[in-house]
């Protein structure tokens, strides 16, 4: 049973490090959210299983859609970025200065 | 009548600075006069009705303010001692401003001056009226800012802000022992009103209050209070040190408000309270005691001052010391004689001081004067009988109150007594001295001056010779007049006016001391004007005096620089500078509060800033990094708060939950501030 769950936190751990370390590209940032919803997915596949109820996989469902449609409109966003910049490098995306 | 004589001045005022452009300085030198010479004529009435008839009138004007059991009034009253004064000041106040309009008469602010003159009589005039204390403090404090204003009349000059400012400080610390003792008055018998206070002053003899946490003799810790007021005013010692540096003011000024008046005033706050200061023997005994003090110390530091005017104004200094001891002796009535009387030959002293001054082109210096005897036979004539009326040469002014006044002191056995008749009698030599060494120095020595200036003498013009003549008229003849009715035995004129306890009174005892010491203050002298001839005239001396003897050198240079008063005063003055500006300003306000205030939370937000700003790269990276450390730190925080853990239902707690969200929020929004 457990492995299950580290497999899953696992997933969303290296999703989460991949946001933090990676600095160079925009796409890889995106990836990396792609998998710690595949993370939370599995989570909730397994719990639906495990607890032997159906609303974990409703909720699935709609994690799927939700992730179909953010990656859709995150790809979209970083293509308008790229034609502005001329590149999605993350360390050069900060307008910010604190 | 009587209320007109207070306010005429007051229209003068008004008139002289509101209208002085359109009238000008002659018109409005002409308004003030005319109004003062109404005055002056009304204060004689006022003194044949008050005084010699004995019709006591009072008025009251009207409500001032009224909360509870405090009440104060616009009250007038006039007694005896209000008549007496209000004829001094009203008759020197008119001279001066007679005399004003010739000596001041190519001065373009004119007007300003008149108006300040006849500002400074009506705030006298409120003072020695009113009924009560509250309008005689009015007085008081308009006194001294019309002194102020006078003293600062050329207000370019540096030398006169500084004394006006000296002087309005040096009297605002008596003001406040004056304020302390109003307040005192209060407390004690629950009203400011005079006639209700002296009524029941003795009835409340020996009663004790709490004054700073001691408890004290109620009376005699007012009348101190009342008589720091005094010193201030009467420049006694202590607080004398403003009185010689305000004669940077023109000449009629210092007639008017050093001699005459301003000077005068705390003299008759200490007559005014004679029935709170009887029943306070301690008191009494400070009063004669620093009156003493005061004519000693004045009388010595004028031997050795060269500025004429410096001179005249020590010899006032001295004199109000006698009229301070007089009072403090309870002779009153012989106090206030020697305050009328003094009030002439002063006047006639400064007024000719100023013709002379005036005559040699602003030169005050003695030093550079002589030989005038010939060339200002009027001015001469005049100083001459103003110093023998000063050094209390018998048949004139001075012989009838001064030796009064040493002979009351003679009759009293005490130890007060005592000291103040033998520092009193020693005063009579100094004054003898310095007064001769005036006259002979400036009108009878040899020429000190430049050639220029002596040909540019001339005698005083009629508005400046004439309130010279009636001076010396008052100089020669108001003791013999006034003799018999002001400190006659058995005399009534004073009325309920001035109160003397039996026990207390030496009027009648002091008539029939010893011819010995009677005699005494005339020897000593006629001793002073030997001396002041061998000093300056005669011959086997006069190269002694030029070069005095190394061993004397030190006494004189400590007389003539004052006593090291004013050395010791800046010392004091510089240290509490100091303290004001090193604690008061540096530490404390431009220190501890600013830290604590504006600019230290200003820079600790700022350093904070920087620390926060920091964090806030504006990376993305960063900014997830965040969110996540903060849903950690958030879990790990809400998990310390109850290491029981969930059992107890943690998170049902609302408190926990609530500080949870918060910080979890704020850290969120984190990022946003940057």
């Amino acid at each position: 049973m457990i492995s299950y769950i580290f497999l899953s936190f696992l997933l969303f751990l290296l999703g989460i490090l991949g946001i933090f370390l990676n600095r160079k590209n925009l796409l890889l940032m995106l990836m990396s959210i792609e998998l710690l919803l595949l993370a939370i997915n599995l989570n909730f596949l397994f719990f639906s299983l495990w607890i032997d109820d159906l609303m974990g996989h409703i909720f699935t469902l709609f994690v799927l859609t939700v992730a179909a449609a953010e990656s859709a409109i995150g790809l979209a966003l970083l293509v308008v970025y790229y034609r502005v910049r001329g590149n999605i490098s993350i360390e050069y995306m900060n307008l910010l200065r604190g | 009548m009587y209320l007109s004589t207070v306010f005429l001045p007051f229209f003068g005022f008004l008139a002289a600075t509101g209208l002085g452009r359109y009238i000008g300085g002659r018109g409005a030198a002409s308004v003030t006069t005319l109004l003062l010479g109404i005055a002056f004529v009304q204060s004689v009435c006022i003194l044949y009705e008050v005084g010699f008839s004995q019709c006591m009138c009072s008025l009251q004007a009207a409500s001032w303010f009224s909360s509870e059991l405090f009440q104060a009034y616009w009250g007038f009253l006039f007694d005896p001692l209000t008549a007496v004064m209000l004829c001094v000041v009203t008759s020197v106040s008119l001279m001066v401003h007679i005399y004003s309009q010739s000596y001041m008469g190519e001065d373009p602010h004119l007007p300003r001056f008149m108006g300040y003159l006849s500002f400074f009589t009506f705030c006298m005039l409120m003072l020695v009226t009113s009924d009560n204390f509250v309008q005689m403090f009015l007085g008081w404090e308009g006194v001294g800012v019309a002194s102020y204003l006078l003293i600062n009349f050329w207000y370019t000059r540096l030398q006169a802000n500084k004394s006006a400012i000296k002087a309005m400080l040096m009297n605002r610390v008596g003001d406040v022992g004056f304020a302390l003792g109003i307040f005192g008055v209060f407390s004690l018998f629950q009203t400011v009103d005079l006639a209700t206070v002296f009524a029941t002053a003795g009835h409340l003899y020996g009663t004790s209050f709490l004054f700073f946490g001691t408890e004290c003799d109620a009376l005699s810790v007012l009348c101190i209070l009342l008589f720091i007021g005094a010193v201030g005013k009467s420049a006694q010692l202590g607080l004398h040190t403003w009185l010689p540096d305000a004669m940077e003011g023109p000449t009629p000024v210092s007639a008017l408000i050093h001699a005459a008046t301003m000077v005068t005033a705390g003299v008759f706050l200490v007559a005014r309270c004679s029935p709170i200061f009887e029943y306070a023997p301690e008191a009494l005994a400070v009063v004669a005691c620093c009156g003493g003090m005061t004519a000693f110390f004045a009388a010595t530091t004028g031997l050795f001052q060269n500025d004429m005017k410096r001179v005249i104004a020590y010899s006032t200094c001295s004199q109000l010391g006698y009229m301070i001891f007089a009072c403090g002796l309870s002779a009153y009535s012989v106090g206030v004689f020697h305050l009328a009387n003094h009030a002439f030959f002063k006047a006639l002293l400064f007024l000719s001081a100023g013709s002379v001054i005036h005559a040699l082109s602003d030169e005050q210096d003695m030093r550079k004067m002589g030989g005038l005897a010939q060339a200002l036979p009027w001015t001469y004539t005049m100083m001459v009988l103003g110093s023998l009326a000063l050094v209390g040469f018998p048949f004139l002014t001075g012989f009838y109150s001064k030796d009064v006044i040493l002979e009351v002191a003679a009759a009293q056995y005490t130890i007060c007594g005592r000291f103040t008749h033998i520092l009193g009698s020693l005063c009579v030599f100094f004054t003898s001295y310095y007064s001769f060494r005036l006259l002979f120095v400036t009108f009878l020595g040899p020429v000190g001056g430049e050639k220029p200036v002596y040909k540019t003498l001339h005698e005083a013009p009629f508005l400046m010779a004439f309130p010279l003549a009636f001076l010396c008229i008052g100089s020669i003849f108001v003791g013999y007049v006034g003799k018999d009715a002001f400190i006659g035995p058995g005399s009534s004129f004073w009325g309920q006016a001035l109160f003397v306890l039996p026990d207390h009174s030496r009027l009648l005892e002091a008539e029939y001391i010893e011819t010995s010491t009677k005699l005494l203050p005339l020897g000593l002298t006629f001793a002073g004007a030997f001396t002041a001839y061998s000093l300056t005239l005669g011959a086997p001396f006069a190269s002694y005096a030029r070069s005095f003897h190394p061993l004397l050198r030190p006494i004189i240079e400590f007389f003539s620089y004052r006593w090291m008063f004013d050395g010791v005063f800046n010392a004091i003055g510089r240290q509490s500078l100091a303290f004001g500006y090193h604690v008061s300003f540096k530490t404390f306000d431009k220190g501890v509060f600013e830290l604590f205030g504006p600019f230290g939370l200003v820079s600790l937000l700022s350093s904070q800033l920087n620390l926060v700003r920091g964090i806030h790269s504006g990376f993305v990276y960063h900014a997830a990094f965040c969110i996540v450390i903060g849903l950690v730190g958030m879990t790990a925080l809400a998990l310390s708060f109850s290491l029981d853990g969930f059992a107890e239902g943690m998170w049902a707690n609302p408190g926990n939950l609530r500080f949870a969200l918060v910080l979890w929020t704020s850290l969120l929004f984190l990022p946003f501030f940057g």
